[in-house]
């Protein structure tokens, strides 16, 4: 476990949870990613202008953080870019199928105590878990 | 199907600049975990080669402030700026609901990159991370086009 970083996780955690929290404190709005970015891509009857603000400050914070890290920051994407791409489009298609991703899920709808997101979140944290196993160990 | 898409819904400032600030502590939250980069996740996925366990403590953190905030905010009558919550109402579980986490898992164990922290690793400009991006843009695409 020479990986774990519990300190900067536990504080960018807590971030994440004050995020969602705010947003539904002071708008009423749930802090999912994947239904903001697909309401942002296909606007019904209700507003854009809040996904795209909510983006636009999920990017300003990339750049904050990347101004107080000296301009760097670790990403390694370590699948080759064909995997890459059906990654995405997976990620895509299934958090749409399955309204919601991480945050939508994962931080907020356990948080209303939402059975279907316990579920969604258990199922998506198992097949995560087994994809990796079968990529890695298979 | 139609997507004739009224003129947005006018936001307040306050609701805006909320929305703005939560997005920042959003991105913060994600970059300061190392939850923007798909190596780590990865290394909380794998269970059987030197786990990570960063990404369930960043959950608990994240659901130790979200849990109590969700239950006092959703006891109050409306949001500060907003006259009403706009929360969703399904609680039934269905086919699509399952699959769709599968689907969604399987894509999250591929490339370690969840919608959240793909969008804010956009700010890296690593072309991977916009060929991610576009990817997924192109499955909610596929979805709303099938579904929507």
């Amino acid at each position: 476990m020479e990986n774990f970083t519990p300190v900067s996780a536990i504080i960018g955690g807590l971030l994440i949870g004050a995020a969602a929290t705010l947003t539904l404190w002071t708008t009423g709005r749930i802090a999912g990613i994947s239904g903001i970015i697909a309401g942002a891509l296909f606007p019904k009857k209700t507003d854009v202008a809040w996904r795209l603000l909510f983006l636009a400050g999920m990017l300003t914070g990339g750049l904050m953080y990347l101004l107080f890290n000296q301009g760097s920051i670790n990403i390694q994407i370590q699948s080759s870019p064909l995997t890459t791409i059906a990654a995405g489009l997976l990620v895509g298609f299934g958090t749409r199928l399955g309204s919601g991703c991480t945050s939508g899920h994962g931080i907020c709808g356990i948080a209303r105590f939402s059975k279907r997101s316990f579920l969604a979140t258990s199922v998506f944290i198992l097949s995560g878990v087994l994809t990796v196993y079968v990529t890695n160990h298979v | 199907m139609s997507e004739n898409a009224t003129a947005p819904e006018t936001i307040s400032n306050q609701t805006a600049l909320s929305l703005f600030m939560a997005g920042v502590l959003f991105g913060l939250g994600l970059t300061i975990s190392g939850m923007t980069n798909p190596a780590k996740v990865i290394g909380f996925l794998d269970f059987f080669n030197n786990w990570d366990p960063s990404l369930l403590l960043v959950m608990t953190a994240g659901l130790a402030v979200s849990i109590p905030g969700f239950q006092f905010v959703t006891k109050t009558e409306h949001p500060l700026f907003e006259p009403r919550f706009y929360l969703p109402t399904r609680t039934d579980i269905d086919a699509k609901l399952l699959l769709g986490a599968m689907l969604f898992g399987l894509g999250w164990g591929l490339a370690g990159f969840c919608p959240g922290p793909a969008i804010t690793s956009l700010i890296s400009l690593d072309g991977n991370v916009f060929l991610f991006v576009l990817a997924m843009f192109a499955g909610v695409t596929i979805h709303h086009n099938a579904f929507d």
